[in-house]
């Protein structure tokens, strides 16, 4: 007698409990179609700042956010950074992309907390050319991903920094 | 935002070589407060955008380890005098800015 309600019960709570998939499985749908820009309210800028690959904390990790998992070394990426930096704050890295086709360059700090630094996507009237000043946490190679014609390029540069730049 | 930006744009042959300078903290979520001793929030730029005569020619996606008071400087193609050129910035709490300019 005691045993009948359990078996009873316990259809209710699959039914719950799909009930609980089912909304999650339509969250999940909203999210990606949020993701993909369809319910997205109306802005300035078009696609989505890609947080996996900047949140992460440990080089791999990023470079798998961004589809680079596997990368050819370059002589065709001129990377200028100084070889010492005094003030990890400010160091200023330049970039011009010899490789046709150059669609995206991306800045690296390796060991930086956060070791992506910066996406830009080179549109059709842009050079393949990029200067800017980042910030270091600690000495560290600097590396530059290039993606042309779907394949990543590489060209990185050791800069050792006196003061570094992330704290204070 | 009258002073959140500077822009300087010159024309080489058919190349316009723009350099921009945008007034943001860049807060890396790491400093603190020297007199409170509170953490200073994450603040920075996420998202940067040129265009040419309207047509996007840089789409830029930052994170906190750029500079304060970022710096870029790229070049566009096919320019001409009378070209305007835009570029407009996103930062993380939805601050915007933008800057136009036109080449001569």
């Amino acid at each position: 007698m005691r045993t009948q309600p359990s078996p009873k019960r316990s259809p209710h709570k699959k039914s719950s409990r799909r009930e609980f998939l089912r909304t999650l499985a339509f969250g999940g749908a909203c999210a990606a179609a949020f993701a993909a820009g369809w319910l997205r309210p109306v802005r300035l800028l078009a696609a989505e700042w890609n947080k996996a690959a900047f949140d992460a904390k440990v080089l791999a990790e990023a470079l798998k956010s961004i589809g680079a998992t596997s990368a050819t070394d370059s002589d065709q990426i001129q990377l200028k950074a100084p070889e010492i930096a005094e003030n990890g704050a400010i160091v200023p890295v330049e970039i011009t992309s010899r490789i046709p086709g150059t669609q995206t360059i991306y800045i690296i700090a390796e060991k930086n907390p956060q070791p992506l630094v910066a996406i830009f996507d080179i549109a059709a009237g842009l050079e393949p050319f990029i200067s800017t000043r980042i910030k270091m946490g600690e000495s560290a190679k600097i590396r530059v991903l290039v993606k042309a014609g779907g394949k990543f390029y590489v060209a990185s540069q050791e800069v050792k920094v006196t003061i570094g730049g992330c704290g204070g | 935002m009258a002073d959140a930006m500077k822009i300087r744009a010159q024309l080489q042959g058919d190349v316009a070589d723009v350099k921009v300078l945008m007034f943001h903290p860049m807060e890396t979520g790491l400093r603190k407060d020297p007199i409170s001793g509170d953490v200073i929030p994450l603040h920075f730029i996420q998202r940067v955008i040129a265009t040419h005569n309207g047509k996007t020619v840089m789409d830029a996606q930052w994170s906190q380890a750029v500079s304060k008071n970022p710096f870029v400087n790229f070049r566009i193609r096919g320019a001409k005098p009378g070209d305007k050129i835009t570029v407009s910035w996103e930062d993380n709490k939805g601050e915007k800015a933008s800057i136009e300019t036109t080449l001569n």
